[in-house]
Parts: C-alpha cells; sequence; structure tokens
C-alpha cells in the first residue's frame, strides 16, 4: 500500500512547478532571469519539466556585468540552444558607455551594484510583466521576509513593510500598468537542497563548480581571481590555487573556496561539513548590516 | 528525507525567538559567518549578551526598532526531517501574520509560559491554529527552570488547556515543559526533568507522522494550465497541468469536469517525461484525458462518485488583513484554486472575539485583524469543500479591485 509520502525535494520540486506554471498562466511577459549560477539552472530546470512536452514559454535574461567567468558564458549559450529558447542580454557595459550609470572606482569597485539600472532598462525595453530569480529565503535575511511573488512599482522598487499577505497556494499577480512582479520560485530551497536535486535529477553543471586550479589573490580573508579588470593592491599578490566557485557571480565578488571536490558526491559532502554560509563569501553583501535590503528596494534582483 | 513546516506562536515576552535561536544553536543550524554578524550587531548596539533575536530580524527597520514586522521563513535540517519555520511576530497585526504563517503549517508550537499559564493570549493562538486547521499543536509550556521545574505545575497548566481547548477543533496535541533559555528539552533532554517521559521538541518535531496532513479521500484537481505543444511529435497533445488538491488519481479513472460537467477517463498521469500510477497532494503533475473535451484553467477534475460542493453563495469565516475595512455590499475579486471571480459580500454574521472566542453581534465593521462569520455571493460558482475537510480547496482570497492587494482571506464553513 502506498504511503503517500513525498520526499523533500519532491514536495520541493512539486511546489518550485507550481509557482512556474503560476507565472505562465498569470502574466502576459514573463521571463527567466538567468545568471549562470546553480540556483537559476535549477529553476530552468524545473521550468522545462513543468512545461513538457511543450517549450518553455519564457525567454532567458542575462543581465551581463562583462565580468563573467568564460565557462558561464558557455554554459548559457549551450543551455538556450538545446531549449530552443530566446536569449535576451542586458550589457552593464552598455548602459556604462550610455552613461546611465558610473562605474565604481578604486580597489573594490564592481558592477554588481549598477546591474539594477541594466536589469530595470532591460525589463522596461522588453516590457516584462514578471521576471522569475532564482532566489532563496535561506540566502539573507531581507531575502527570508520576500514572498513567492513579490510586487515592484513602477520604479522597480520593492516595498518591504508593505508585502501583500501570501497564503496557501493562492498567488495575488495583479498589478497596474508599469508595475512589474519578480517571482521566485525556489524560495524555499536551502544550498543543500539544490545540490541535491542536482545530484539527484544528474543536471550537468559548469565546470568552476568543480576543483580546478586558478590564478588567484587573498583580499580581507577571500580569495578572488585575478582577471584583467581586476586592481590589486600592492601587498596581493596572485597564486596558483586548487579552488571552485561556492557560488557564481561577477568576477569582482565572487569569493572563491580552496577545494579538491570533484564530484556532486564530494561538493554535498564539502557543503554539509562547513560552517560558513555561501554569502559569507559575497564580497557585495558585507559592505553593510541592510546591503541585501537596501539593493533589493532599489530594484535589484 | 520528509519536510516538516511549522509555525510559531507566542507573545513577545513568551521566549520565542530564544526557542527558535536555540533550535538553530543547539541543531547547529546557525553558521560561523551569521553568528559573528549576530555578535558585531549585539555589540554595536551595546547588548550585554549575544541577542540570537537578531538571526531572525531581517530586515533594516526591524533591527532598529528592535521589533519584528513580517513572518520571515528559516530552514534546518536534522538527519530525519528538513523544517521549515514560519517566524510570525509576536505583537501587532499578530492575527494577519500568524494566519499566513499558520495556512502552510503541518504544526504550530505554542508558547506558554509557566509562570503565567493559560493567558487570552494562548486562547487567541489556540483559536487562530484550530481556525487555519493546522494538523498538529504543539504546547510548550516554557521557563519551567523559573518554576523550579516542577511537575506540578506542568500538570496544572495541561488540564486547564485541555479544558479550554475542548470546543475547539484540534486534531492532534501534545506537550513538553522546556526551558528556551537553558536549552532543557529543546534539542537535549532536560536533567532537570526526570518526571517527563515525551521527549524532547526537536524528537516531537521529528516524528510526528505527517503523511496524512493532506486530504487523501477526495480526488480534486484544480486545472492550473494547458500544454498545448505547436510541434510535429506531440500535435495533437493536450495536457492539463496543475497540482493534485486531494485524493488520490490513477490512469483509467473515470472523471467529471466542472464546471461543464463532461465525463472523461483518465488516460495518462505524467511528471515530464515519466509516466507515473498515481498522482496525490502536493503533487504537480500533467493529466491527459481519452476524450477531446474543451477545459481551461479555472475547470476541476473529479471522480465521478466523488463530487464536491458547486454554489455561488458560500459561508466563509473571514480574516481581515487590510487597513481599509471591509465593505458590506462590497464587490472584491476572489481566488479559489486556480478560479478567479468576483463576490460581493453579502452580510456578516458576528465577529469573533479570538481572547474568549465570545461572538459580537452588535459591531459588525470588520476591520484589520478582524475575524467574522460572512456570507457571499460570488459572480460563478466555485466547486469546493469545507476547509476543515480539505485546506486547499476550502480556501479563498479576496482582492481590492482597486488597489490589487490581497485583503482579507476566507475559510469555506
Amino acid at each position: 500500500m502506498s504511503t503517500y509520502n513525498l520526499t523533500h525535494l519532491d514536495e520541493l520540486e512539486s511546489e518550485s512547478i507550481f509557482v512556474i506554471r503560476e507565472v505562465a498562466a498569470q502574466f502576459e511577459r514573463p521571463a527567466i532571469l538567468f545568471s549562470g549560477g546553480k540556483d537559476s539552472i535549477v529553476m530552468t530546470y524545473l521550468a522545462k519539466k513543468a512545461f513538457w512536452p511543450a517549450k518553455v514559454p519564457f525567454p532567458l535574461v542575462h543581465i551581463d556585468t562583462g565580468h563573467n567567468f568564460i565557462e558561464t558564458l558557455d554554459y548559457r549559450d549551450e543551455l538556450v540552444k538545446s531549449m530552443g529558447v530566446k536569449l535576451i542580454v542586458g550589457s552593464v557595459q552598455e548602459s556604462i558607455d550610455q552613461g546611465r550609470v558610473t562605474e565604481e572606482k578604486g580597489y573594490n569597485a564592481s558592477r554588481n551594484l549598477l546591474q539594477t539600472v541594466t536589469l530595470l532598462d532591460t525589463i522596461e525595453k522588453n516590457k516584462f510583466d514578471c521576471c522569475m530569480g532564482g532566489g532563496r529565503r535561506d540566502e539573507e535575511k531581507a531575502r527570508a521576509k520576500e514572498r513567492f511573488f513579490s510586487h515592484r512599482d513602477e520604479f522597480g522598487q520593492w516595498d518591504p513593510k508593505n508585502q501583500r499577505p501570501e497564503l496557501w497556494n493562492i498567488f495575488n499577480g495583479r498589478k497596474h500598468m508599469g508595475e512589474h512582479f519578480r517571482v521566485f520560485p525556489i524560495s524555499n530551497w536551502t544550498e543543500m537542497d539544490v545540490w541535491q536535486y542536482i545530484l539527484k535529477e544528474n543536471i550537468p553543471m559548469p565546470s568552476i563548480y568543480y576543483t580546478h586550479q586558478r590564478e588567484v589573490f587573498n583580499r580581507d580573508g577571500t580569495w578572488l581571481a585575478v582577471a584583467p579588470f581586476m586592481k590589486l593592491k600592492p601587498t596581493e599578490v596572485p597564486e596558483l590555487r586548487t579552488v571552485r566557485c561556492r557560488t557564481i557571480g561577477d568576477i569582482s565578488c565572487t569569493g572563491l573556496t580552496l577545494s579538491t571536490a570533484n564530484t556532486l558526491e564530494e561538493i554535498i559532502g564539502e557543503i554539509a561539513a562547513t560552517r560558513v554560509t555561501e554569502r559569507g563569501s559575497r564580497a557585495d553583501d558585507l559592505r553593510s548590516e541592510a546591503a541585501m535590503e537596501d539593493r533589493k528596494k532599489e530594484g535589484y534582483f | 528525507m520528509e519536510l516538516l513546516r511549522f509555525t510559531t506562536a507566542g507573545s513577545v515576552d513568551d521566549g520565542k525567538s530564544t526557542l527558535i535561536g536555540r533550535l538553530l544553536y543547539d541543531s547547529k543550524s546557525i553558521f560561523e559567518d551569521q553568528l559573528e554578524a549576530v555578535k558585531r550587531a549585539s555589540i554595536q548596539r551595546g547588548n550585554e549578551y549575544i541577542n540570537l533575536a537578531l538571526l531572525t530580524d531581517g530586515l533594516r527597520a526591524e533591527r532598529e526598532q528592535g521589533i519584528t514586522i513580517d513572518v520571515a521563513y528559516r530552514y534546518f535540517a536534522t538527519p530525519k526531517r528538513k523544517f521549515i519555520i514560519a517566524d510570525t511576530p509576536g505583537h501587532v497585526q499578530y492575527t494577519r501574520n500568524m494566519v499566513t504563517g499558520a495556512s502552510t503549517a503541518n504544526a504550530a508550537i505554542i508558547l506558554i509560559d509557566a509562570r503565567n499559564g493559560v493567558t487570552e493570549q494562548t486562547c487567541r493562538h489556540t483559536y487562530i491554529a484550530s481556525l487555519l486547521q493546522i494538523p498538529h499543536l504543539i504546547i510548550c509550556i516554557n521557563k519551567m527552570d523559573l518554576v523550579e521545574y516542577a511537575e506540578s505545575v506542568f500538570n496544572e497548566i495541561r488540564e486547564k488547556f485541555e479544558d479550554f481547548s475542548k470546543n475547539m477543533q484540534i486534531r492532534d496535541y501534545r506537550f513538553v515543559p522546556i526551558s528556551a533559555l537553558h536549552g532543557d528539552n529543546v534539542v537535549k533532554p532536560s536533567e532537570h526533568m526526570s518526571w517527563f517521559q515525551g521527549g524532547t521538541l526537536l524528537d516531537v518535531l521529528e516524528h510526528i507522522p505527517i503523511n496524512r496532513d493532506y486530504n487523501i479521500e477526495d480526488a480534486r484537481f484544480p486545472v492550473q494550465y494547458v500544454i498545448r505543444p505547436i510541434s510535429d511529435e506531440y500535435h495533437d497533445y493536450r495536457g492539463y497541468a496543475g497540482r493534485v488538491d486531494g485524493g488520490v488519481f490513477h490512469p483509467g479513472d473515470k472523471v467529471t469536469v466542472l464546471p461543464d460537467g463532461h465525463k472523461s477517463t483518465i488516460k495518462s498521469i505524467n511528471l515530464d517525461e515519466t509516466s507515473i500510477q498515481e498522482a496525490y497532494p502536493p503533487m504537480s503533475v500533467t493529466l491527459q484525458l481519452s476524450d477531446d473535451i474543451d477545459i481551461s484553467r479555472g475547470d476541476m477534475i473529479v471522480k465521478d462518485d466523488n463530487l464536491p460542493q458547486v454554489s455561488q453563495d458560500i459561508e466563509i469565516m473571514i480574516c481581515w488583513m487590510n487597513p481599509r475595512p471591509m465593505q458590506i455590499n462590497g464587490k472584491y475579486a476572489l481566488k479559489h484554486t486556480t478560479r478567479d471571480v468576483r463576490c460581493l459580500i453579502k452580510e456578516v454574521h458576528y465577529k469573533v472575539n479570538v481572547n474568549n472566542l465570545d461572538h459580537i453581534e452588535d459591531d459588525k465593521e470588520v476591520r484589520m485583524n478582524d475575524i467574522a462569520r460572512v456570507s457571499i455571493r460570488t459572480t460563478r460558482p466555485l466547486f469546493f469543500d469545507s476547509y476543515r475537510r480539505n485546506r486547499r480547496t476550502g480556501a479563498v482570497v479576496l482582492i481590492d479591485e482597486g488597489t490589487n492587494e490581497t485583503v482579507g482571506v476566507g475559510m469555506i464553513e
């Protein structure tokens, strides 16, 4: 006799598929925000499942800082080709060239913050009324309070104190002209869930999640990749290390983990033993106690 | 591994943040950088000890004012289960937030201060838990250290609780005496309460049976989205995507499609490419039927021998969530499963005083955080079960058509 039990991964998968289908049903011009990181890869994989045997009814949108790991771009192009969906790239470099934003200066300069302007411009230009992101509530304390369906006003802003109550599996995607939604289908997944699911479903991942040799330097305890646009301080010395990415973002703010993990099982073992959160290596979150909340209010991912 | 969702209910000084902090800390779910961040913030604030509440207060305004504004979700796992905590603030807008957290919970932890015993707040929390039909209640009698860990205090509170809650519809409840501050019976068994043999709070959370929390008697499949690939390979494919909201479906089952009443048979059930032999809540699947009938989002596929109620006149218990009071004779957009209709508020029968369960009949203005018994009429029929029977097909959400805000939530009687 069946016990009618789902495992935690099955239940999370089912919840996310429900949310993704709800986006297709409630919005006219939805899109998937694809960063090339594991969370957006899993979200895109779930979207494929949700609509099989039809194609995913959303384009992928990549906000390109111009400071990407090349492996991420290769993976992105391959994925788009295999899914037969459209890729839309919003370029931060273009925003800089057009004078829409000003590049940060100094050693800790990052294009991470500038992405918000490019993202909002891309949303407006393509008239997207909903963008799905791979954000998870366990990542950061401001995200812990965000809804699955997160409303944005006509300036793309999030008002954390005035969020719509969200009950059961009923999602309110109603909005006025010019407003849009951010939807986070994998809100309830943890980093561990994501990796266990990648293992269970055998999802191919960009090579930089696995161990490799890379030229890196240490800044305030964080290993950063050496790249032409990264300015090193006189005391910082490039050295060759065995590393892997625990998260993938813009090179300027993605801390690398010293690791020899070469398989999904080894990565899971490493995460189970770690005592630091994944965003602990993200320089962008360490800027202030409420760094994430402030960026999100302005329209960040 | 199974997933258990639970919510915590307690007043400001019942030690709710301390309990959650303790649960996360003792189960080794707090990371070093999170603890470092909390230490940094505590010192900066001049707190004398590490303030674990800062772990859960995420927004700038919350940390500035030392209060919790919104429901926050936290995650931890043990080798036995994975847990999602809906952490709801303990003061202003309490009802609204607790109702939100309760809507998806398998279990609720209700905190009682051992020194104060059963209070108005206990009544309120228990009533909301029963209204939202949370399947399991865990009553934690906290601060046992302040009453010398006395068994008599525990027994007295337990009897009082059983007495006052017997008229509420609570399916399953149990008691655990704890001290969140010192960690007694939270994750580690207490050395001070050998008289208690019921296991720690974490034991309870790890072992409550949850596979019967969903309705598996009445087969209900609200159609969420119609999949029609425009491709050569799947030329005539027509799949009905959705989440099973009740009962168990198998290929070959005879089904009726509401509202039109067309009959057909389930040809196949798919989870992407994989064809499966049974689908039950809360699985997201795709059904194919043997007959070509016109079905769209908002329709419901049910089994022939077990139909839901179908009506435009519906009695609900409503919880109001918006600063603008509910308008009698007002019209609102209404969401029920995947169906969108409009509704009219016809009559308010009474409001409930959540602190003592008295009915209020002389003041019928339903304001934020009020709970009331209301009659509504919908523009088109809904296919529903009573909320008591099915938390998915018995729930409705009301939306203000001008502001698009979610203003009220209802449990069908």
